[in-house]
């Protein structure tokens, strides 16, 4: 899944910065921020995961028109096979790293690479059958800069865990 | 402020409450500004006749946010190098998280004096919720 443009917005760092509980005046107050050691509004640490919101094609957004796998007369507006999340085996994010190369600020606008990762197997204790799969993402800035690499790693369940 | 070289010693910890008391509006607020609509995490409707479970839960990416809040109130505002984790227990409304870190190593990269610690977050029964690492430039 490509984000071409994921444009660093100062309001869309401050809601993040909000969800997270975190009120650390660089997150949204451009003045106290300049006094800071980077001298400018940042994103927190895991902003990045952010660039979901401009990801064409991202599976956990709606889509306008189209049936949503969440609730509305009924409990679900689309019948999914037990292996897409709406039976008893479902996906979940089971690691996630990053590595900070350059300063991100407000202005900036970055492009993610995604590039695929190892996949394996093993048997869990609690979800039956777990399989994991690797992705790596560069998010590269404006200037061709690499600014985060992120990695993550998903677990698809057999069965509801307990 | 940053950390300085001179002032760490391995084995130093720094711990913060990150969440007392857990909501589903806060999980509400981390989809909208994530962009992570999954109803898992938002709609109780589907979460307990669909999939199957008690209740919504918060999305990994909130601990490890809210614990990043942590790590950058001990290490400072934009010191981080690398920070990950590995999601090990599920976060549940209600629940109160304690985030701390602990200096494992003090040591130079290309030149620059760091700090690696080791990451751990826990509920309010003791049970780790979030385990994981980070690294941070320090004042030399």
């Amino acid at each position: 899944m490509a984000t071409e443009h994921f444009p660093i917005e100062a309001g869309h760092i401050m809601l993040f910065a909000r969800s997270v509980g975190d009120a650390n005046p660089i997150y949204y107050d451009a003045n106290a921020a300049a006094d800071t050691e980077p001298g400018h509004i940042i994103p927190p640490p895991t902003f990045v995961q952010s660039s979901a919101q401009f990801t064409e094609g991202y599976n956990l957004r709606p889509v306008i028109g189209e049936p949503w796998f969440g609730s509305g007369k009924e409990p679900t507006g689309i019948q999914r096979d037990s292996s897409g999340g709406g039976g008893g085996g479902t996906g979940f994010h089971a690691e996630q790293h990053y590595e900070y190369h350059a300063p991100i600020q407000p202005g900036d606008v970055l492009k993610a690479v995604d590039m695929p990762g190892n996949s394996w197997e093993r048997e869990g204790r609690r979800g039956g059958t777990l399989k994991f799969n690797e992705s790596i993402t560069e998010y590269y800035n404006q200037d061709g800069v690499l600014v985060v690499t992120a990695r993550s790693v998903g677990v698809q369940t057999s069965r509801v865990v307990e | 402020m940053a950390l300085s070289k001179s002032n760490l010693n391995v084995g130093d910890q720094h711990s913060e409450q990150i969440v007392d008391n857990l909501t589903r509006t806060q999980i509400i607020q981390y989809a909208g500004a994530s962009g992570d609509y999954n109803p898992l995490h938002t709609d109780e409707i589907f979460t307990t006749e669909i999939a199957g479970y008690p209740t919504v839960f918060a999305h990994g990416m909130l601990t490890m946010g809210m614990t990043g809040k942590m790590l950058t109130n001990y290490v400072g505002d934009g010191r981080l190098t690398k920070y990950g984790v590995r999601f090990v227990a599920q976060v549940w409304p209600g629940d109160s998280l304690t985030a701390t870190a602990t200096v494992e190593a003090i040591r130079e990269e290309d030149g620059v004096s760091v700090v690696d610690l080791a990451v751990s977050t826990v509920n309010q029964d003791g049970t780790e919720v979030v385990k994981g690492s980070a690294t941070a430039r320090i004042d030399g």
